[in-house]
């Protein structure tokens, strides 16, 4: 159970981490040798983004790399195989995260089938409110497997409760309003955010949106339970090349 | 929220988590002053005094002859401030960012109409302005772009995707969820998560509510049908709702590009390559691969370039209750022309797609029957484009003279 896992391995750790690539870019082959970085670096989960043409939750970075990948021709079929042997070769949680179409085209209840089989965790639907999701909370929790909401800085206190009720594995909250990939003041402000995000579930807590480097992480230390890097690995990756992902890791906490 | 926009199994309100309060503001607001019928009355004064409503029913007496069948009416919603029935939609949101107290608008743009209409309103009311365009409609509207400039608005090309309007959509709503706590995002047609479409067809609905009482002042009855362009779909439910409940056909003409037999189209409704999807915030029918990327989209006009179409008009599509067609950019350029010479109309390159299909229709109809055509808006701004389908060679004269000019300044 993801939870359980993420319980026992905080226990270990002060802090988790969880990285997000977006499959396909730069090529599939480098995604995995990523991924073998990554894992062997410490990361104890990951967020495997299908790409998708119209992605509005996304800044510039990952935005493109979206656009990257598609043009040199992946495929959802190529990106549930990476999954899976992903999954099978490494042994820590996969997630995906796409936008709802590239589910609703598939079929929600195939897909969630289809990657229960490969043996993934669950998936992160941005652009899918709980309201909108009931067939896909159904087919999720049908193949025992976790629809990660997402808590915002501007959701009040009985929205926070309502999204809590619908969430398992964890609450993926939003460190602040934006796309992904601009800069985060993690600052008293975060602190009375995630304070309150702490009151409204048990599950534990991950933050994305701006986390770049050693000082954010240890800003979240105590404040969240998952810290999760996103653009800054795929900038990394086109700066200084898939050898560099490793060590930024290692060095994260 | 009440409720969350379905129209059948269309619509919906598919966006981040980050927006949901704002969203649920707005369609507060919206509610607010649908049931206040003090707000509607402002709105059409508004109109009437900044925006030439109500806008005329033009009787177009040479085209009927021409056809010698069907008594053609057109809707002259060209006769707007701006050129277009995007003034509509846009003073109602104007009067609606007043109430929430914003004091920021941004606002996508294809034909460039809704942006230039969406810049007026923020010079207008003082607000502050960004224009989301894809860099490939900067390019072919760029007397739009230079107005929308002047009125004081920014206008950010978008170089994402395929550089059209659903990118600019894209852009337009990341800046929305970075920035919404003094911004009001202003989508120019019957798209996107609810509240826009029932929003904007409400808006829109000025033109059929109009329009049904000139057409019965003028001929005694209801028209038998009425013809719109459906680029997003807003002018089209702006005709088309009024006169939903009465014994009218109602025909939505899609952008057939190069035939839609080419693959290079944005017909999502009269032909068989779009699939029921969810992008943009809402579903509907869009035009997009077996894996849920969307495909690129091919028009002439700008303003009906687009993938995907209002969930409104998806659900009356389904039910059979308007027809859809589409046509070809050639078609457009004829009806255009035919247009301009027989009743010296200059409709929109969007508009004209409108009048192709009355045309096809309208010979085997009865003298004693009257269709309205919707002449969402004006020509004037397709000048770069209307020339070079013309191959006009006086006009290529005068861009080569004057590039010349600004060369040697
Ligand atoms: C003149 C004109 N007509 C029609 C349209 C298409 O939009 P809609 O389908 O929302 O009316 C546009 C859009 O830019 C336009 O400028």
């Amino acid at each position: 159970m993801l939870e359980h896992y993420l319980r026992e391995r905080l226990r270990e750790k002060g802090i988790l981490l969880m990285t997000h690539i977006v499959l396909g870019y730069p090529d599939f082959e480098t995604s995995m040798n990523i991924v073998a970085s990554m894992v062997a670096a410490g990361v104890d989960m990951m967020e495997l983004q299908i790409p998708f043409s119209e992605p509005i939750a996304d800044g510039p970075v990952i935005l493109h790399a979206n656009q990257r990948s598609l043009a040199a021709g992946s495929s959802v079929r190529r990106c549930l195989d990476f999954g899976r042997e992903a999954a099978a070769r490494f042994p820590i949680p996969f997630l995906f995260m796409s936008y709802y179409n590239i589910l609703y085209r598939f079929g929600v209840e195939r897909f969630a089938s289809v990657i229960k089989d490969s043996g993934l965790q669950g998936t992160i639907v941005p652009d899918l409110p709980p309201e909108e999701g009931a067939e896909y909370m159904q087919a999720m929790q049908k193949h025992g497997l976790n629809p990660i909401f997402i808590f915002s800085p501007a959701s009040s206190e009985a929205r926070l409760a309502y999204v809590a009720s619908c969430a398992r594995g964890f609450v993926y909250c939003v460190a602040r309003k934006g796309v992904t990939g601009r800069e985060t003041r993690f600052s008293d402000q975060m602190d009375a955010y995630l304070a309150r995000c702490r009151r409204a579930t048990n599950l534990p807590l991950a933050v994305g949106f701006g986390v770049k480097d050693r000082r954010d992480v240890d800003f979240l230390r105590g404040r969240a339970d998952i810290a999760v890097i996103g653009s800054q690995t795929i900038r990394l990756v086109d700066e200084h090349g898939p050898g560099a992902v490793g060590d930024f890791i290692a060095g994260l906490r | 929220m009440k409720h969350r926009g379905y129209y059948g199994e269309f619509g919906g309100c598919y966006v981040p988590e980050i927006l949901t309060s704002t969203i649920e503001q707005l369609d507060e607001a919206f509610c607010a002053a649908r049931s206040d019928p003090a707000f509607w009355a402002e709105y059409v004064r508004i109109m009437g005094e900044y925006s030439c409503r109500p806008t005329p029913l033009t009787y177009a007496e040479n085209l009927t002859r021409h056809f010698g069948g069907a008594r053609i009416y057109i809707k002259r919603e060209d006769l707007n401030h701006t050129g277009a029935h995007k003034a509509n939609n846009v003073m109602g949101q104007g009067l609606l960012v007043r109430r929430m107290g914003k004091k920021r608008v941004i606002a996508e743009t294809g034909a460039g109409q809704h942006g230039v209409a969406t810049a007026t309103m923020a010079a207008r009311c003082g607000f502050s302005c960004t224009i989301y365009m894809g860099a490939l409609d900067v390019m072919r509207q760029r007397p739009n772009v230079f107005w929308m400039e002047r009125l004081g608005a920014r206008v950010v090309a978008v170089n994402e995707g395929s550089r059209i309007l659903k990118d600019a959509i894209n852009e337009a709503l990341r800046d929305w969820v970075t920035n919404m706590d003094d911004t009001h995002y202003v989508l120019g047609t019957a798209c996107g998560p609810h509240p826009f479409p029932e929003m904007v067809a409400w808006f829109q609905s000025i033109i059929g509510r109009e329009a049904r009482e000139q057409i019965q002042r003028l001929t005694g009855s209801l028209p038998k049908r009425i013809y719109a362009c459906v680029g997003g779909g807003s002018n089209a439910c702006g005709i088309f709702l009024p006169f939903i409940d009465d014994d009218v056909e109602l025909v939505g003409v899609e952008a057939g590009g190069r035939g839609v037999a080419t693959g290079q189209h944005a017909s999502r409704l009269s032909a068989p390559g779009a699939a029921v999807g969810v992008a943009q915030g809402y579903k509907t029918f869009f035009l997009q691969d077996g894996d849920g990327q969307m495909r690129e989209t091919h028009s002439v006009a700008a303003g009906l370039d687009y993938v995907g179409v209002s969930p409104i008009l998806a659900d009356l599509h389904r039910q059979g209750r308007v027809r859809f067609e589409s046509a070809t950019d050639t078609e457009v350029v004829q009806a255009l022309e035919l247009t301009m010479r027989a009743e010296g109309l200059i409709p929109a390159l969007e508009s004209s797609h409108a009048f192709v299909q009355a045309f096809k229709e309208a010979p085997r109809m009865s003298p004693d029957e009257s269709i309205i055509i919707n002449q969402s808006g004006r020509g004037d701004k397709d000048i770069f484009t209307v020339a070079d389908a013309f191959q006009d060679p006086a006009w290529r004269d005068f861009i080569t003279d004057t590039a010349r000019r600004y060369a040697n300044a």
